[in-house]
C-alpha cells in the first residue's frame, strides 16, 4: 500500500514535470534584449557565486527601472543553474542561445571556467560572443583568431605583470627589482599554471629570482610548501590559489612566520570568503583586483536608493553589498550593457543579436567621463577593446584586508601588455595552426 | 499387436524467428527520425552526452559488472583516450579520425592493462583503491606535462579537425552521427564478446574466482584482459566526450566525480547487462534536467534556485539507495519485469 | 638536517589529522563491515551544525552537546532507513549505498545551513612553537593530543565496557553474535553514533584549520590510503597509517616533488598504499580475511 502510493506519487510528479516543463518561466517578447544567466547556487563555489548573480541582477534591474532599459530597450533575463560544471553549462547555453520568445541574445557570460572552455568553440560557430572576465583563454586576447571569445578587462598574464609593477612601486623602482626574490605559490591546475610563462619572461627582463611552488588540489595542507618558503626567504609571495587553498595558505604562512603583508593574492584570492576563515592571521594581506570591494562608489549609492532600499535586491544577506564578488557582478553586467549600448549606436535602438553584440564589444570604449556617468569611476578601469585586442584593460588595483574590511591602497596599476603580447600571439598562432584557421584581418569596422 | 519400433521422423518444431522489432524501431528513430527532427538543443545537450555516457558505462560494466573488479578510475582512462586521440589528430593528421580514435583506445587499453596488473594479487575493495590511484595519477599527469595539451595556456585540448572522408563533422548532426555509429559498433562488439567464451570466463571470475581457477580458467590473464578491453571502451568514450560533446576538454573534465557518475550509471542501469548501460545513462543524464524543469515549473520563483539544487542532490542520493535496496540488478531488471507484466496483461500473476 | 627533521615532524603531526578521519571509518567497518564513504559528509554536517549553532550565540559547550545529539539522531535514521534494508548484501553494495548517503547528507547540509564559508575559532592559536630549534605548529600538537585522547577513550570503550565487547563480537562473527542474543541493530546504532561524534571532533579540528566549507567532505579521499596501510579494522592501525601517510607525503613533496614537477600529493599516498598492498594486503594491523568459496 505504502509502496504503491509512493510509486504513484513519483509517477504523477514526473508526468507533471514533463508536461509542465513546456511552460517557460519568464515571459519575454521580441522587443526586449535577453540575458541568459548561467548561475551556480550550489556546490563548492556557491557562496561566492550567489553574490555575483546578485550584483548582476541588481544592475540589470537598475537599468530597467531607473534608466528605462538601454536606450528604451528593456532587458529580460532567465537564470539557469550550472553547478559550475561543463555539462550543465553547455545545456544552459544550448537551451537559451536562440533567445527567449523572440528576445535575442547579444552577449553570453558562461560564468565558470569549465563551461567557458567547452563553449569557446561553439560560440565561434553560433556567433555569440562570450565574455570571460578575469578567466578563460588568455590566447583569446587575439581577436583575429578568436572573434567571439572576450577575456575582457584582465587576463592572468596582465595580472602577473600588474603584480610585478606594483612590487616595483613598493620597492622604489624597477631597477630595485634586480636580485630580489619573488615566490609564487600556485594552485597546481591550469588556472595556477597560467602565470608560469609571463613570470618567467618578466624575471628575465627585470632580473628578479622567480621561484614557483605548486600546491596540489585542494590544498588543505601546505606545511611542506611554506617550509620551503621559509628556507628560500623571498621578499614577496604571489598567491595564485583559490578556494580553500587560500585561507590555508595565509594561515600556514603566519605559522611559518612569513609576513602576511608581503603576500599579494591573485584576483581569485581577493574576497572576504578567502580571508575570513584564516581569522587574525590574514590581517594585512594584500590582493590584486579589477573590481575592488567597497560600497561607497557612486553606483552603490544609486543602487541603494533605487534597488536596495526598495527591497528589490537579489541579495539575501545585505552585508554582502559591496563585497568583491558582488562588485564583480556589477562590473560584468556593466560591460555587457555598455557593449550593447555601443552597438546600438551603429545598429539602431533595438534588441541586438550575437554578431551585433560582437561589434559592440570590439568597439567598446569606456573612458573616465563615461565611467563617471555610469557611477563606476574607481570601481572599473578604462576599457578600450578592438578587433585585435579583446582584453582592452589590463589594470588592477591593490586592496588590503584589515580583519574586517578591504581598503584600497593603490590606484590602477597597468600591466606591461606590450611585453606580454608576443607570448599571447605565439599561442594564438599555434591554436590557429592546429585548427587550420585563417586569422581574420582587422580593418576597423567589421 | 506389435509395437512399432520403426524410426519415426522427429516431430517438426516450429522455429520461431523473432524479428527484433523493438531494436529495429529504435535504430530507425536514431538514424532517421532524430536527424530529421532534432534541433541543436536536443542533439548537443541531451543525445550526444547520453550516447557517450552509455559507452563509458559499457566499458566500466565489462570490468565491474561482468568481471567483478570494482573500479573507480573510469574517468582517468577516459582522459587517456581523449589526450591520446588528441595527440594522434594533432601530430599525425594524415591518419584520419577513425584511426586516431582507435589509436586513442589502444593506448588507453595499454594504460588500463598496466594499472590492472595489481589485480593478480589484490582483489575486491583494495583493488578499488588502486583504481583510485590510477585516477589521481592520470589526472595529475595531464595537468603537469604541457606536451599533452600542446603547450596551450589553459591546459585544454580540442579536436583539430573532425572530418571523415572529407565531410566536416563539426556540426551537431555530424557529431551526433559520429557518436551514434561508434557507440553502435562498439556495443555490437561488446554483445558478441559477452556471449562468447571470454564473457563466460569473466562472469565465472566474478561469481566465484577460486572455483573458476579450479576448473582451469586462467583467472589472472582474463582479469588483465578485462582491464584492457574496459579501458579501450573508456578511452574511446573519453575521446568522444571531449571532442564530440564538450568540444574543448581538460584533465578536470575527467575528475573523480565523473568516475562516480559512471559507476552510478552501471549501478542504476544494471551491472552485468549491456542494455542496462543505456537505461542508466538516460537516467543519469536526463534526471537532473527533468528535475530542474520540474522544479522551475512546480515551484517557480517561490523556492530559491539554490535550495532546488540541494533538493535535487538529496533526491539523487535517495534514488541510489532505493535502487540498491529494491532492485540491485538495476533499472534494466525493473524494465524487464515490466515487460513481462505487460506480456501477461491484463492477467496478473 | 634540522630541515629534514622538521619536515618529518610536521608530516607526522599532519598525519594525525588524517588519522582522526580514518578512525571514524575503522569504527564502522569493524562493527558492520561497511566502508562508510559518507564519513566525510558526516564530518561536514557535524562541523556545520556546530558552527551554525555557535554563530547564533549558543555557548560552546551547549552547541557541542546539541551537535552530538544531532549526530545520534542521524545515526538512528541511517541505521533504520539504510542499513537495515541492506543487511547481508555485498560489501560493494553497501559502499555504493554510503555513496548515495553522502549525497543526501551534503545536500541537507548545504540546504539547511547554507553554503557560506565559516570561520571556526576553537581558541587555539596557530602560532609556531620551537622545540629544539625546530618549528612546530601549536595547533598540530593540540590536534595530536586530541587524537591520543580519542584513541584512549575508544580503546577503553572497546576493551573495558560490555558494549565494547559486544562490538568486537559483532565484528568478529555477526551470525555468532546474533545467536548469543546481541542486539545487532542497537550495536550498529551505537557504532554509527560514535563514528558521528568522532567525525565531529575531526570536523572541528579540520574546520578550525581551513574554515568550514564544502571541501571538508573531501578529506575522505585522503583517509583511504591511511586505511589501506593501517588496516581497515584497527584503530591503532589508523593512527600508524596516518602517521606514515602524513610523513611520507610531506617528505616526498619536498624531496621527490621538485624532480617531477611538484604537486604530487594527490596520488603519492595512493601509490604508497599500493606498495603496502603488495607486501601486506591486509594492512599493517588488519586482520587477514579468510576466503570462502
Amino acid at each position: 500500500m505504502r509502496a504503491s502510493l509512493k510509486r504513484s506519487l513519483v509517477g504523477a510528479a514526473l508526468t507533471l514535470a514533463v508536461f509542465s516543463s513546456a511552460v517557460p518561466l519568464v515571459q519575454a517578447s521580441a522587443d526586449q534584449q535577453f540575458f541568459p544567466l548561467a548561475t551556480y547556487r550550489v556546490g563548492a563555489y556557491a557562496s561566492s557565486g550567489v553574490q555575483v548573480w546578485a550584483g548582476m541582477l541588481d544592475y540589470l534591474n537598475y537599468i530597467n527601472e531607473v534608466e528605462g532599459g538601454i536606450n528604451g530597450v528593456k532587458l529580460v533575463w532567465q537564470e539557469c543553474e550550472t553547478e559550475w560544471t561543463a555539462e550543465k553549462g553547455i545545456e544552459c547555453y544550448e537551451r537559451f542561445k536562440k533567445g527567449l520568445d523572440g528576445a535575442p541574445v547579444a552577449i553570453y557570460s558562461p560564468n565558470g571556467a569549465p563551461a567557458a572552455y567547452a563553449l569557446s568553440e561553439r560560440a565561434e560557430v553560433d556567433k555569440i560572443p562570450l565574455i570571460t572576465l578575469g578567466y578563460g583563454r588568455t590566447e583569446a586576447t587575439d581577436g583575429t583568431v578568436f572573434p567571439y571569445n572576450f577575456p575582457v578587462m584582465l587576463t592572468f598574464y596582465s595580472e602577473a605583470s600588474s603584480l610585478i609593477n606594483y612590487i616595483a612601486q613598493r620597492e622604489g623602482g624597477f631597477d630595485k627589482l634586480k636580485g630580489k626574490k619573488i615566490a609564487t605559490v600556485y594552485h597546481d591546475s591550469a588556472y595556477g599554471r597560467e602565470t608560469l610563462g609571463p613570470l618567467k619572461l618578466l624575471a628575465e627582463k627585470y632580473g628578479f629570482e622567480n621561484i614557483q611552488i605548486p600546491v596540489a588540489d585542494p590544498g588543505n595542507e601546505q606545511s611542506a610548501q611554506w617550509r620551503q618558503i621559509r628556507q628560500v626567504n623571498p621578499d614577496w609571495v604571489f598567491l595564485r590559489t583559490w578556494g580553500v587553498s587560500t585561507p590555508v595558505a595565509v594561515k600556514t604562512a603566519a605559522r611559518f612566520g612569513f609576513p602576511v603583508d608581503h603576500i599579494v593574492g591573485d584576483i581569485w584570492a581577493s574576497s572576504s570568503e578567502d580571508v575570513l576563515p584564516a581569522g587574525a592571521a590574514a590581517k594585512g594581506y594584500l590582493a590584486l583586483t579589477p573590481y575592488p570591494a567597497g560600497a561607497d562608489f557612486e553606483i552603490h549609492k544609486r543602487l541603494k536608493q533605487y534597488i536596495l532600499d526598495k527591497g528589490k535586491s537579489d541579495l539575501k544577506d545585505l552585508k554582502n553589498f559591496g563585497s568583491v564578488y558582488y562588485n564583480s557582478g556589477l562590473v560584468n553586467a556593466a560591460v555587457m550593457v555598455e557593449a550593447i549600448r555601443t552597438a546600438q549606436g551603429k545598429f539602431g535602438k533595438r534588441p541586438l543579436n550575437g554578431e551585433e553584440g560582437r561589434w559592440g564589444l570590439e568597439h567598446l570604449n569606456i573612458d573616465d567621463a563615461r565611467l563617471k556617468d555610469m557611477g563606476y569611476f574607481g570601481l572599473m578601469q578604462n576599457l578600450k577593446l578592438s578587433c585585435k585586442d579583446h582584453e582592452g584593460g589590463g589594470s588592477a588595483r591593490v586592496q588590503q584586508w584589515d580583519g574586517a574590511n578591504w581598503t584600497l591602497i593603490s590606484d590602477w596599476i597597468a600591466a606591461d601588455r606590450a611585453l606580454l603580447r608576443p607570448l599571447i600571439d605565439e599561442k594564438s598562432a599555434a591554436f590557429a595552426k592546429e585548427k587550420g584557421l585563417t586569422p581574420r584581418t582587422c580593418t576597423g569596422d567589421e | 499387436m506389435s509395437i512399432s519400433l520403426a524410426r519415426e521422423t522427429a516431430p517438426s518444431v516450429l522455429i520461431q524467428r523473432r524479428v527484433p522489432f523493438g531494436l529495429l524501431a529504435l535504430l530507425l528513430i536514431a538514424f532517421v527520425v532524430v536527424p530529421l527532427t532534432g534541433n541543436d538543443y536536443w542533439l548537443n545537450a541531451i543525445l550526444i552526452p547520453f550516447l557517450v555516457l552509455s559507452l563509458a558505462g559499457l566499458g566500466l560494466n565489462l570490468l565491474t559488472g561482468y568481471t567483478g573488479q570494482t573500479s573507480v578510475g573510469a574517468a582517468g582512462f577516459m582522459a587517456v583516450g581523449a589526450f591520446a586521440t588528441y595527440g594522434f589528430l594533432l601530430r599525425l593528421p594524415e591518419l584520419g579520425l577513425p584511426v586516431a580514435l582507435l589509436g586513442g583506445g589502444l593506448i588507453s587499453a595499454v594504460v588500463g592493462f598496466v594499472f590492472g596488473l595489481p589485480s593478480s594479487r589484490i582483489k575486491g575493495f583494495y583493488l578499488m583503491v588502486t583504481t583510485l590511484a590510477a585516477q589521481f595519477f592520470l589526472e595529475w599527469l595531464f595537468v603537469k606535462f604541457p606536451w599533452f595539451y600542446n603547450y596551450g595556456s589553459s591546459g585544454t585540448i580540442s579536436a583539430p579537425k573532425l572530418a571523415l572522408f572529407g565531410h566536416d563533422l563539426n556540426t551537431p548532426l555530424g557529431r551526433y552521427l559520429l557518436t551514434l555509429t561508434t557507440v553502435l559498433l562498439l556495443t555490437w562488439v561488446a554483445v558478441n564478446l559477452v556471449k562468447s567464451q571470454i564473457g563466460r570466463n569473466w562472469m565465472a571470475i566474478r561469481d566465484m574466482d577460486t572455483a573458476a581457477a579450479v576448473i582451469g580458467i586462467p583467472v589472472v590473464r582474463y582479469k588483465h584482459l578485462a582491464f584492457a578491453v574496459s579501458s579501450f571502451y573508456l578511452g574511446i568514450a573519453g575521446a568522444l566526450w571531449a571532442f564530440a560533446y564538450l568540444g574543448t576538454a581538460s584533465a578536470s573534465s575527467f575528475d573523480i566525480n565523473r568516475s562516480f557518475q559512471i559507476l552510478f550509471i552501471i549501478i542504476i542501469g544494471g551491472m552485468g547487462s549491456i542494455a542496462g548501460n543505456f537505461v542508466g545513462a538516460a537516467f543519469i543524464s536526463l534526471l537532473p534536467i527533468l528535475l530542474s524543469h520540474a522544479g522551475q515549473a512546480l515551484f517557480g520563483g517561490s523556492v530559491d534556485a539554490g535550495q532546488l539544487q540541494n533538493l535535487q542532490k538529496i533526491i539523487f542520493g535517495v534514488l541510489i539507495i532505493l535502487f540498491l535496496i529494491k532492485e540491485p540488478e538495476g533499472l534494466i531488471r525493473l524494465l524487464g519485469n515490466l515487460r513481462e507484466r505487460l506480456s501477461h496483461w491484463p492477467l496478473r500473476f | 638536517m634540522t630541515f629534514f627533521f622538521e619536515t618529518l615532524l610536521g608530516g607526522l603531526l599532519a598525519g594525525t589529522m588524517y588519522s582522526l578521519v580514518a578512525i571514524g571509518f575503522v569504527l564502522i567497518y569493524k562493527a558492520s563491515g561497511v566502508f562508510n564513504f559518507a564519513q566525510g559528509a558526516m564530518l561536514l554536517f557535524a562541523a556545520l551544525t556546530f558552527v551554525s549553532l555557535h554563530d547564533q550565540g549558543v555557548p560552546f559547550a551547549l552547541a557541542l552537546l546539541l551537535t552530538v545529539v544531532v549526530m545520534i539522531v542521524g545515526a538512528l535514521l541511517i541505521e533504520r532507513l539504510v542499513l537495515r534494508p541492506l543487511v547481508n548484501r555485498s560489501q560493494i553494495t553497501l559502499f555504493m549505498a554510503t555513496l548515495g548517503l553522502s549525497f543526501i547528507i551534503e545536500g541537507l547540509a548545504q540546504g539547511l545551513m547554507g553554503s557560506q564559508v565559516r570561520a571556526l575559532d576553537l581558541g587555539i592559536d596557530d602560532v609556531p612553537v620551537f622545540i629544539g630549534g625546530m618549528m612546530v605548529s601549536q595547533f598540530d600538537l593540540i590536534a595530536a593530543a586530541a587524537a591520543i585522547v580519542l584513541v584512549t577513550v575508544l580503546a577503553l570503550l572497546f576493551n573495558k565496557t560490555r558494549i565494547g565487547v559486544s562490538l568486537r563480537a559483532v565484528a568478529d562473527d555477526t551470525t555468532a553474535a546474533l545467536s548469543i542474543g546481541i542486539n545487532l541493530n542497537r550495536i550498529w546504532l551505537i557504532v554509527w553514533a560514535v563514528a558521528g561524534i568522532v567525525g565531529l571532533v575531526a570536523g572541528l579540528l579540520w574546520g578550525a584549520r581551513q574554515g568550514v566549507q564544502f571541501s571538508l567532505s573531501l578529506v575522505v579521499l585522503k583517509a583511504l590510503p591511511v586505511l589501506i596501510i593501517g588496516g581497515f579494522t584497527s584503530i591503532g592501525g589508523a593512527i600508524v597509517g596516518g602517521l606514515i601517510v602524513g610523513a611520507a607525503e610531506n617528505l616526498a613533496e619536498v624531496y621527490i616533488g621538485p624532480l617531477i614537477g611538484g604537486g604530487i600529493t594527490p596520488w603519492f599516498a595512493y601509490v604508497l598504499a599500493l606498495a603496502f598492498l603488495y607486501i601486506r594486503p591486509a594492512g599493517l594491523f588488519g586482520e587477514r580475511a579468510i576466503e570462502r568459496v
